[in-house]
């Protein structure tokens, strides 16, 4: 219909463009881009842009996990009283177990924070914990990231530390307002500082780009690590806190030849099978947890340590 | 002598969000690394079908979104999709002419030069280099080309989209 109205002479598509040149456009265009990922690389000025357009795209995001979401609704659906009685069961049995355990480390760490007021050093205890879960949304896959369902109106922040039932898994990289995106420990650019449980030798697990590998980088050769080795979180640099597990050493390869030794690890936590994740809130500082400490009743054991605030949002 | 009406603009966003869904949506990882650029491609159909409408700064904006989708540096899909928008516009007379097997070939082209500015970005920030895997995506949006095309010039003619 349009051919008939161009030939009537009625109805004429410009042919050539209008407005500013395009190779201008083009030129103008590339530098913004240019000016913007050299901000974006170097500098955090762009994040509420990032906030913007990330509560802009947040449908999309929804859409795509629609599926998945669809699937884990119609499974739980279909279970079977069977099934369901003999998880309760099983829940259960663990449950116990676990509490019995917590009584112990309710003790131990009532104690420890005594022991600490003695050599007067500051224990940071009770951090809260935001269960979040993990979308099913694929980003790029040279990058490894991974989409969480809440943002900053749960609370969450930049630098957050996440976890899983095992172990450290990354941290809050890019905020939304109802979602985050997670770098986790592997990605290439990702650094957490460490040190062995056994010894306490410190050391920095950088991300290999491999799921299953980290590396620590810089050990001398005489470094007391053996494959093995629990590594934990040391706390340092602020972000982490202290004393969770995060890798176990795989390998320690000696080459006299070279200055430092090849150490990688297997992180603990289960990066690419995980579907929620625990995101910890940084503790009260140690006066607030002195009070934490005050002894309570058998009755409260349920509640192992004060400064828990659960807010888990399922 | 009047000019040709601006009409159905929102099947224009629509298909591009489409292309952003298509770009997140969970796949085995076997698949992952070899997912067609789907935004490129919709944005490439809509430069040679409609060049008066959808141009650089279209394809800009869209490349941005996708970056803040994927994660990805702020403005690398953007740059790219710009330069691809670019080249076809200067060459839409000619491709819109070609055989579909012959356009394909154009497309891939494209689709290379995409992969080859995110390549250099990547390496510019120090990322670890990729592998071949890298530039897959432009061979399977070679393949998709044709279906794209076909659809989406169907949903043009159906909506009227001028």
């Amino acid at each position: 219909m349009q051919l008939v109205g161009n030939r009537q002479g009625k109805i004429i598509k410009p042919l050539f463009q209008q407005g500013p040149p395009l190779t201008a456009r083009l030129i103008i265009l590339v530098v913004i881009s240019v000016v913007l990922m050299t901000v974006d690389h170097r500098k955090d000025l762009l994040e509420p842009v990032r906030f913007t357009m990330s509560a802009a795209l947040y449908p999309v995001r929804v859409l795509a996990n629609f599926p998945s979401d669809a699937g884990e609704f119609l499974a739980s659906q279909f279970q079977t009283t069977r099934d369901l009685r003999e998880e309760n069961a099983r829940l259960k049995s663990k449950q116990l177990l676990y509490q019995v355990r917590l009584q112990k480390l309710n003790a131990l760490e009532v104690e420890n924070m005594r022991l600490r007021e003695l050599l007067d050093s500051s224990y940071e205890i009770g951090e809260s914990v935001l269960i979040a879960e993990i979308m099913e949304v694929d980003l790029d896959p040279y990058t490894h990231l991974i989409q969480i369902d809440k943002g900053t109106q749960s609370g969450v922040y930049r630098g957050q530390p996440v976890l899983d039932a095992h172990g450290v898994m990354g941290q809050v990289d890019k905020v939304g307002p109802f979602s985050a995106m997670v770098r986790l420990i592997t990605d290439p650019s990702h650094a957490i500082p460490v040190q062995v449980n056994r010894n306490g030798v410190r050391s920095v697990a950088m991300g290999t780009g491999n799921l299953n590998q980290l590396e620590l980088r810089s050990l001398p050769n005489n470094t007391d690590v053996k494959a093995g080795d629990l590594l934990v979180t040391s706390g340092l640099g602020g972000r982490f806190p202290k004393g969770y597990p995060v890798a176990r050493v795989e390998k320690v390869q000696v080459d006299p030849g070279r200055p430092f030794a090849h150490v990688t690890a297997r992180p603990l936590a289960e990066l690419n099978r995980s579907q929620q994740v625990l995101l910890v809130k940084r503790g009260e500082s140690s006066k607030d947890a002195k009070q934490a400490a005050t002894p309570k009743s058998p009755d409260q054991a349920d509640a192992p340590s004060a400064g828990t605030a659960e807010t888990a949002a399922q | 002598m009047t000019v040709v009406r601006h009409q159905g603009g929102w099947v224009i966003v629509l298909s591009i969000v489409a292309g952003f869904l298509l770009m997140v949506l969970p796949l085995p990882t076997w698949m992952q690394q070899g997912r067609p650029d789907w935004t490129a491609l919709i944005l490439i159909y809509w430069v040679l079908a409609l060049p008066q409408r959808v141009g650089v700064g279209v394809a800009w904006l869209a490349g941005a979104f996708q970056d803040a989708l994927l994660g990805t540096l702020l403005g690398a899909h953007a740059l790219a999709f710009a330069v691809v928008a670019y080249l076809t516009l200067k060459l839409h007379q000619r491709i819109r002419v070609f055989p579909l097997w012959q356009q394909a070939f154009s497309v891939l082209v494209l689709l290379l030069l995409i992969r080859l500015v995110l390549f250099w970005i990547n390496g510019l920030i120090g990322r670890p280099e990729a592998d071949w895997g890298f530039w897959t995506p432009a061979v399977v949006g070679t393949l998709v080309w044709p279906v794209v095309f076909v659809l989406l010039r169907e949903i043009r003619r159906r909506y009227r989209v001028q």
